[in-house]
C-alpha cells in the first residue's frame, strides 16, 4: 500500500497547483446573456449537467457563431468541489475558438492533461475524475442543443468508462485478443477503470450500465464456450456420440444447405439420425420444407448436393435419406 | 496569520498542561511499570493518580474497570467482538442493537461480526435524529439480544442520545449497554453513577490529550473476552504494556476536562451560538438539529447552493479548519451515512459544514470565521449554477 494511504488526508495534496489556482482565480466563470451574444453575431446555448443532489452540478454558455460554428466564448457555472469548478473552467477555456464539431472531442482526460502542472503527474486524484470533471457530457449536451439533435443521437457506443470513455466493444476485444483474466489487467490494457473506480464492479461511487467484472466473467464464459465447441468438432466423427454428431450435421446444414434452398423457397429438417454400428455409416433422415416439398430435384440432384456436402465437411460415411 | 481552529470533533490540541505532565515520563521515569525494581514502581504513584481522575471524571465504582486502551476505535472494537465471543458465537444471544449513524468503527465492526453470523439491526431514528426508549423498547428482545451500542453524542450534528433512558430500558431487559462517549467527555455530564450503562469507550484526543490513547470502562461485574492476548498488563484485560506518559496526560485532560463543563456549558456554547447566529444571518443557511439537544461546541450548518468541500477549501486559504460530511470530501467518495440515516436530502448533506468550537476557541476567532463564511458563501454563490439569489 502506498504510503500516502497509510497516512491518509491526502485528497487535496493531490490536486495540481493549476486545479488550485483555477478553484480559486475561475477565468471563465459566469454566464453569457443572449444580449452578450446577439452583440458577437452568435447564438446563445446554454447546457446544464449533473445535479445537486449527485454533489456536482455544471451549466455550461457557449456563444456560437451560426455561419462557421466556432464557439466565440464560453462561461460556465458550476455547483460543485474544487475539482469540479477548476475542471469547468479548463473544460469552457478548451473549447473556445474550436468549432462545435471539434470541441464535442474534448474529452475529460484531455481536460484533466491540461490542469497538470507536471505532465507525468494526474492533476487531480483518479477517485475524483469521474464526479468532478464534467466537461464531455456538458459539451456533448451544449453540442445537442446547438445542432437541434436529440442527445443519445450524439452518442458513439456503449461506453464502459466514462473516466477513460473505453466501450464495451473494445473491452471485449482486449479481453480475447489478450487472453485477460483480471480486472486489473483489463485496466493495465485499456485504462477502464483506473479512475473513479465505478466501473469495476457493483456498488462504487455510482451506478452503472455495465462493470468490467461482469464483462470480463461473460467473455471469459463465452471464450470458454467456443473453446469447448471448437474441441467437440475437432477430432474423428465417427469417435463422436450421436449429440455431437447431430450438432455437426445441423451446423452443416445451417451453413451451406439451407440458406441454399431458402433461396428457391424451400427448406429442410433432419428427423432422424442412425447408426449402423458395424460399418459405422451414419443415416441421416430428412424430410423437406415448403418449396422443395415434391420439386423433381428433391430426390435428385438437390440429395445429390446435400450428401455430397455433408460428405466433404465432416465424414463420408454420412448417407443422407429423404422421407 | 493566525490559523483558526474549528474543527474539535476531529481532534483537539493537546493542552499545554497536560504535555507538561507526561513530560517526565518520557527519558526520567521511563520504567515499565510491571517491573519490580525501583524503575518500574516509581511511576506507579502517577498511573494511580491518573486512573483515579478516570475513574472520578465517568463516575466510576472503585470496583468497576477503566482498560487503558489505544483508542476509542479499539474499546470499541472489544466490547463488540467481546459480545460476539461471549454471547452469540455459541449462544445464547444472536443480536447487536445499534444505530446508523454510529462511527465507522463501531459500523464497520458490526458489518464484520455479520460475516460471522451475528445479527445486526440499525435502529430507526426519531423525527430528532436519535433513538429514544421507545424506540428502544420496540427492538430490544432480552432473549435474542446480547449488546446494545448506541453512541453519547453524535460527531457531525452533536445531537444528544438518551443515554441514560437507554441504559435503563437495557438494564430492566437483562441486555448488556455500550455507549460511545467520545463526543460527550468534557461537552456534557458524563456521569455512570446515573447511567447505568455496562461498557463506555473514550479518547483522549478528543478532550486535549494525547492521540493514541483511550479508555473502555466496564462496569463490576461484567465479563469481556480480551481483545488484545498476551501478558498480565491490565489484569489480563487488557495486555500490552501502559503507555504510562499518555495514562498521565489522558488523566489529567480528563480532570481539566470535568473541571472545565461549567466554562464549556457558558462560554464554549455562548461562542458556538454566536457563530451560529452570524450563520443564520445568511440567507438560505440552516443548522441542523437546532431545536433539539445538543453538544455546546458543534454547529452543522447548510449552505445552499455550495458544495462543502469547496466551502472548506476557501476556509483553509483563509486559515480557518472546518470540516464537510459531503462526499465529494471523503477519500472514498462515499455518501455519509449519519445523512443518509437522518433522512437528510442528498443536497443538504452535499452543502453540509461542520465547525467544532473547544475551551481554547476565543471571541475573536468567532469573528474572524463569520467573516470568512460570509465571502466564502459570496464568492461560491456567485459560481453557483444552482444559486440564483435568496428565495
Amino acid at each position: 500500500m502506498p504510503k500516502n494511504d497509510l497516512i491518509g488526508g491526502a485528497l487535496w495534496e493531490q490536486y495540481s497547483a493549476k486545479v488550485g489556482e483555477r478553484m480559486n482565480h475561475p477565468r471563465h466563470r459566469g454566464e453569457i446573456t443572449e444580449e452578450q451574444a446577439k452583440a458577437m453575431g452568435a447564438r446563445l446555448v446554454v447546457a446544464d449537467w449533473g445535479a445537486e443532489a449527485c454533489g456536482d452540478a455544471v451549466r455550461l454558455y457557449w456563444a456560437v457563431d451560426p455561419k462557421t460554428e466556432r464557439i466565440l466564448d464560453a462561461k460556465f457555472k458550476s455547483f460543485g468541489c474544487g475539482t469540479a469548478i477548476a475542471s469547468s473552467d479548463m473544460m469552457a477555456e478548451l473549447a473556445i475558438g474550436k468549432t462545435v464539431d471539434e470541441a464535442m472531442k474534448i474529452t475529460n482526460l484531455e481536460v484533466e492533461r491540461s490542469l497538470r502542472d507536471d505532465p507525468g503527474l494526474p492533476a487531480i486524484p483518479p477517485q475524483k475524475m469521474h464526479c468532478s470533471v464534467m466537461a464531455y457530457d456538458v459539451i456533448k449536451k451544449a453540442a445537442s442543443l446547438f445542432k437541434g439533435v436529440d442527445l443519445a443521437s450524439l452518442s458513439e457506443e456503449d461506453i464502459v468508462c466514462e473516466c477513460a470513455r473505453v466501450s464495451k466493444r473494445t473491452i471485449e476485444e482486449v479481453i480475447r485478443i489478450n487472453d485477460l483474466k483480471t480486472v486489473e489487467e483489463i485496466t493495465q490494457y485499456t485504462k477502464a477503470g483506473a479512475f473513479c473506480k465505478s466501473c469495476i464492479r457493483p456498488g462504487g461511487h455510482e451506478k452503472r450500465a455495465h462493470y468490467l467484472v461482469d464483462i470480463l466473467r461473460d467473455t471469459r464464459a463465452a471464450m470458454e464456450k467456443e473453446r469447448l465447441l471448437a474441441q467437440a468438432d475437432a477430432g474423428d466423427f465417427r469417435a463422436k456420440n450421436l449429440i455431437q454428431k447431430h450438432r455437426l450435421i445441423e451446423k452443416a446444414l445451417d451453413e451451406k444447405i439451407r440458406p441454399a434452398l431458402a433461396a428457391d423457397g424451400g427448406s429442410l429438417e433432419v428427423v432422424d439420425i442412425r447408426e449402423a454400428a458395424p460399418t459405422g455409416e451414419v443415416s441421416v433422415y430428412i424430410r423437406y420444407l415448403g418449396a422443395c416439398r415434391g420439386c423433381v430435384s428433391s430426390t435428385k440432384g438437390t440429395l445429390q448436393f446435400i450428401e455430397n456436402l455433408l460428405r466433404q465437411e465432416i465424414s463420408d460415411t454420412i448417407r443422407v435419406v429423404p422421407l | 496569520m493566525e490559523r483558526i481552529y474549528l474543527d474539535n470533533n476531529a481532534t483537539t490540541i493537546v493542552d499545554p498542561r497536560v504535555r507538561e505532565a507526561m513530560d517526565p515520563f518520557f527519558c526520567r521515569q521511563y520504567g515499565n511499570p510491571n517491573s519490580l525494581h525501583s524503575f518500574g514502581t516509581e511511576v506507579h504513584e502517577a498511573m494511580r493518580l491518573a486512573m483515579d481522575r478516570l475513574y472520578a471524571g465517568i463516575g466510576a465504582g472503585d470496583e468497576d474497570d477503566i482498560l487503558v486502551t489505544s483508542c476509542a476505535c479499539e474499546g470499541n472494537n472489544h466490547v463488540l467482538k467481546g459480545a460476539w465471543f461471549d454471547l452469540i458465537r455459541r449462544g445464547p444471544k444472536s443480536e447487536i442493537l445499534t444505530t446508523p449513524v454510529e462511527h465507522p468503527c463501531v459500523r464497520n465492526a458490526c458489518a464484520f461480526l455479520e460475516t460471522l453470523g451475528a445479527r445486526v439491526t440499525y435502529l430507526p431514528l426519531n423525527a430528532d435524529g436519535v433513538v429514544d426508549a421507545d424506540i428502544l423498547r420496540r427492538h430490544i428482545d432480552p432473549a435474542r439480544t446480547a449488546l446494545v451500542s448506541v453512541m453519547w453524542a453524535n460527531n457531525e450534528t452533536g445531537l444528544l442520545f438518551p443515554v441514560r433512558e437507554l441504559a435503563e430500558v437495557c438494564r430492566e431487559s437483562g441486555v448488556l449497554f455500550h455507549t460511545d462517549a467520545v463526543q460527550a467527555i468534557g461537552k456534557v455530564p458524563v456521569d455512570l453513577a446515573r447511567v447505568p450503562a455496562d461498557f463506555l469507550t473514550f479518547s483522549a484526543h478528543k478532550f486535549h490529550g494525547p492521540k493514541g490513547v483511550g479508555g473502555l470502562y466496564i462496569r463490576k461485574g461484567r465479563a469481556l473476552t480480551p481483545l488484545i492476548h498476551g501478558g498480565e498488563q491490565m489484569g489480563g484485560k487488557r495486555a500490552g504494556t501502559v503507555n504510562v506518559p499518555y495514562l498521565v496526560g489522558m488523566g489529567l485532560a480528563m480532570e481539566l476536562a470535568v473541571d472545565g463543563l461549567a466554562f464549556e456549558e457558558s462560554r464554549v456554547r455562548a461562542l458556538r451560538d454566536r457563530l451560529e447566529e452570524a450563520i443564520l444571518a445568511i440567507p438560505d443557511t440552516m443548522v441542523l438539529g437546532r431545536g433539539a439537544p445538543r453538544v455546546p461546541n458543534t454547529i452543522l450548518a447548510s449552505f445552499r447552493g455550495i458544495e462543502g468541500e469547496a466551502m472548506i477549501w476557501d476556509l483553509n486559504a483563509a486559515g480557518i479548519a472546518a470540516s464537510t460530511g459531503s462526499a465529494c470530501a471523503s477519500e472514498s467518495l462515499e455518501a455519509n451515512p449519519v445523512f443518509v440515516a437522518m433522512g437528510l436530502s442528498s443536497e443538504l448533506a452535499h452543502t453540509s459544514v461542520r465547525f467544532s468550537l473547544s475551551r481554547f476557541t476565543t471571541a475573536e476567532e468567532i469573528e474572524r470565521a463569520a467573516a470568512a463564511i460570509q465571502a466564502s458563501v459570496a464568492r461560491l454563490r456567485a459560481i453557483s449554477s444552482s444559486y440564483s439569489g435568496a428565495r
